[in-house]
């Protein structure tokens, strides 16, 4: 099987570590992975902050380029709902038939990355290490628009040396939400602030997620406050062994 | 469709809307100051006049008092909404039915609203038209004028609070005498709503028993739970008794029989319900339900949703009057000001499903930081950041569908399935798309960031080559940490409270050209700008 890594704008110039990881974890699973270098942004930023007319110039963009792929794998949750949730009702404002035709051929090929794993692959056990206490944040778009419910946590569950630490109020927003962050910065560190609490309470040595975008926002509080945990993508986790450990930020 | 069929109804005029039509004054100067001044925080509830949504939030998030009660206070309704919403085995059900039931009334709204009006003054009730809160306050009123009331007594109403009638009349010389609980501690103290259903959660026992005590000249009044209902009851008595006029919102309306219906906890609604001769009934016009056994949808999902209840303490259902029993007189007030405008708008059209249950702003995790008064507005959380704009015509209000995460947990609990996260990105497309005709749009920052964006992700090496320029430029602010602890401009608003990992030497696509393309051949080639 070949699939397309859709690595998402952010993750592209932020977290290549996330990528590298994907790309080591799927191989190693089996997969064959490619690359499109024609790929960008899906246009979450800007539909979400009220730009729609120029998120649909990405839409667009995008479903051409995947058009022909045989899977879209894409390491964040928010970006495959933006896809799953938004772009129909872009496409049908565009009233373009082909692309309307080519987007509806596409849409059951994405893939958020757990979902890959274990509805398409049907795998649980993906032969990961990582010896460490780890908790789970259930992003958002992960747990509502998703529907990811167990998938994490059956990934998680298998990992070798991994002790996971339950996550108390595992549905309440971490307070990201793109340019909310940004535009209401003060009720968005409140937000912080009280997940937080919940995160630091665990006594994690990790928070993990499937959306980098929420581990940016509460891994800049946890370094701001040198509050002695770290951020680190599942996709990490995951592709972590004995003999290649996960690469993990200083 | 725009207007309610046979009764066009105009969208109110700005100016009109507020201030014509009565003295009613900005809520500063409106209010009649009570000696020792004010008890609760004035926060302003005129979205023409209020502060917006993160400026607003300020004073809450630096009062650990209040943010504690906002928090205990929605937790604990939660709790119990989760609790009884889970022995339902069919809840998905009778939401996909409540939000049938209600986009049916609203698809056939002007038929709907003319049989109830057939239905009600077949009944002997009257029913009048307004077309914005002007009118229905004049109307009110009119009606008041007519008893020669001097005193009125109120079921706790949101709308009459949407519409400034209580300043209005204050100001015409008539006393309004609130009767829920909360609403007795707001106007006692001065204070303003912060929550649709419980309005007073922001306030604790001891400010209760303060204004208690000062208001009502007790001395000695404890702050027992006990003591104040005890209090509020001897207060409230004497008003039941001795006042003949009574104004109540309501829960539903049923077109199939002229029906209004009542929903309330305390018992206070059913006695201003029933003791006054004359009684006057508020209602917007999306309050209407086709059919009488719709409630059987409703009323299982509002109790559950709102309070945490199986069923609500008080159902009060009454249609038009009955001699010799309750009310003599009975009118109807169906407002507009601003709803069919809603109507025209095909993903804006489920904020009318709404039936004021609040379990959106209960599960909301900004609100619950915030609490209500940062919306500026008597609809607070997640339903207020997408009515009160509307119902402003976009005219105002325009930083509350950016009072949002979009978290998703108001869509999940709304018992009438209103798409919260899809109508606030509607209506932020709409705030867009005012800024692009404004001249300063070139001075903000992130309009500007978002336009230069879009151009950037046109196409692969723009991408590439913005990353480059954007690690060099950022490398000033990077520190030997490898990360950024202080930005300007609207990066400021980031770092002010979080660190920032500085940009990596290597992106990912940087990465995968160099280990991986080689050996592959040119397939990828073909997928390239």
């Amino acid at each position: 099987m070949r699939v397309s890594l859709f690595i998402t704008c952010y993750n592209d110039t932020l977290f290549p570590e996330t990528g590298r990881a994907v790309v080591t974890l799927l191989e190693r699973l089996g997969v064959e992975v490619e690359f499109r270098a024609g790929q960008t942004c899906c246009g979450q930023m800007h539909a979400n902050t009220g730009f729609r007319g120029e998120a649909f110039s990405q839409a667009k963009r995008l479903v051409r380029l995947y058009a022909d792929a045989e899977a879209v794998v894409i390491p964040s949750s928010s970006c495959v709902a933006m896809i799953r949730d938004q772009y129909p009702g872009l496409m049908e404002e565009l009233g373009n038939e082909t692309l309307r035709k080519q987007f509806a051929a596409l849409l059951p090929r994405v893939y958020e990355l757990s979902e890959f794993l274990v509805d398409k692959l049907g795998v649980e056990d993906v032969g990961a290490y990582f010896p460490h206490r780890v908790t789970y944040h259930a992003s958002c778009h992960g747990l509502r628009a998703l529907h990811l419910g167990e998938r994490p946590f059956r990934l998680l569950g298998k990992v070798r040396g991994l002790e996971l630490a339950p996550l108390a109020n595992l549905d309440r927003c971490c307070g990201f939400g793109g340019t909310f962050s940004v535009k209401n910065s003060e009720v968005s560190s409140a937000m912080l602030a009280v997940k937080l609490q919940d995160v630091l309470g665990t006594g994690a040595e990790f928070c993990t997620a499937l959306d980098n975008s929420c581990l940016m926002h509460l891994g800049g509080a946890m370094h701001r406050q040198y509050a002695g945990m770290k951020t680190i993508h599942m996709a990490q986790i995951l592709a972590s062994t004995e003999e290649h450990p996960a690469e993990v930020l200083e | 469709m725009s207007g309610v069929a046979g009764h066009p109804m105009r969208p109110p005029g700005e100016a009109e809307n507020r201030l014509a039509g009565g003295p009613v004054l900005p809520p500063q100067q409106a209010k009649t100051r009570l000696a020792g001044g004010p008890v609760l925080e004035q926060p302003v509830l005129d979205p023409a006049l209020a502060p917006p949504f993160p400026k607003a939030a300020l004073p809450v998030l630096r009062n650990p008092q209040l943010r504690k009660n906002v928090a205990h206070a929605i937790d604990v309704i939660q709790a119990k909404r989760a609790r009884l919403v889970a022995e339902k085995t069919d809840w998905q059900a009778l939401r996909a039915s409540a939000s049938r039931i209600k986009d049916e009334a609203l698809q056939n709204l002007g038929a709907y609203l003319e049989q109830f009006e057939e239905r009600c003054t077949a009944a002997g009730g009257t029913v009048h038209w307004a077309a914005d809160a002007a009118d229905a306050r004049r109307i009110i009123l009119e009606l008041l004028r007519e008893e020669k009331a001097g005193e009125v007594i109120k079921i706790k109403t949101m709308t009459s609070a949407e519409i400034q009638l209580n300043p209005y009349l204050e100001a015409a010389g008539i006393r309004t005498f609130e009767t829920d609980l909360a609403e007795i501690i707001l106007q006692l103290g001065e204070g303003e709503p912060s929550h649709i259903v419980v309005p007073a959660l922001h306030v604790n026992r001891s400010q209760v028993r303060e204004i208690f005590a000062r208001r009502m000249g007790i001395e000695n009044l404890s702050d027992e739970p006990e003591a104040l209902t005890a209090a509020a009851r001897n207060y409230l008595r004497q008003k039941f008794l001795s006042v003949p006029t009574a104004i109540s919102g309501a829960n539903f309306l049923i077109a199939e029989t002229g029906s209004v219906v009542v929903v309330e906890s305390e018992g206070n609604g059913r006695m201003c319900l029933t003791l006054p001769r004359t009684l006057i009934t508020l209602a917007g016009i999306e309050k209407v339900l086709p059919r009488f056994q719709d409630l059987e949808v409703m009323l299982q999902l509002l109790a559950r949703s709102a309070t945490g209840e199986r069923m609500n303490p008080y159902t009060s259902l009454w249609t038009g009057v009955t001699p010799g029993d309750g009310p003599q007189k009975f009118h109807v007030v169906l407002l507009d000001n601003g709803r069919s405008s809603i109507l025209a708008g095909k993903t804006e059209r489920q904020t009318l499903r709404c039936i004021r249950c609040a379990a959106c702003m209960n599960s909301c995790p900004v609100y619950r930081q915030t609490g209500g008064h940062a919306y500026g507005s008597v609809y607070p959380g997640p339903i207020g950041a997408i009515l009160t704009p509307q119902l402003e015509q976009m005219r105002h209000a325009q930083s509350l569908p950016y009072a949002s995460s979009l978290c998703g947990a108001c869509y999940e609990v709304c018992p009438v399935k209103i798409n919260i996260p899809e109508v606030l990105l509607e209506l932020r497309s709409q705030v867009v798309n005012q800024e692009r005709r404004q001249a300063g749009r070139i001075f903000d920052p992130m309009y500007v960031g978002l336009r230069v964006a879009n151009v950037i992700f046109s196409r692969a090496w723009l991408f590439h080559m913005a990353q480059w320029m954007g690690r060099i430029g950022l490398r000033l602010f990077t520190g030997k940490d490898g990360w950024i602890h202080s930005l300007p401009s609207v990066g400021a608003k980031w770092t002010e409270t979080r660190d920032l990992r500085g940009l990596p030497r290597q992106t990912f696509h940087g990465w995968w050209e160099k280990n991986r393309e080689q050996g592959l051949g040119n397939r990828e080639q073909k997928n390239r700008d």
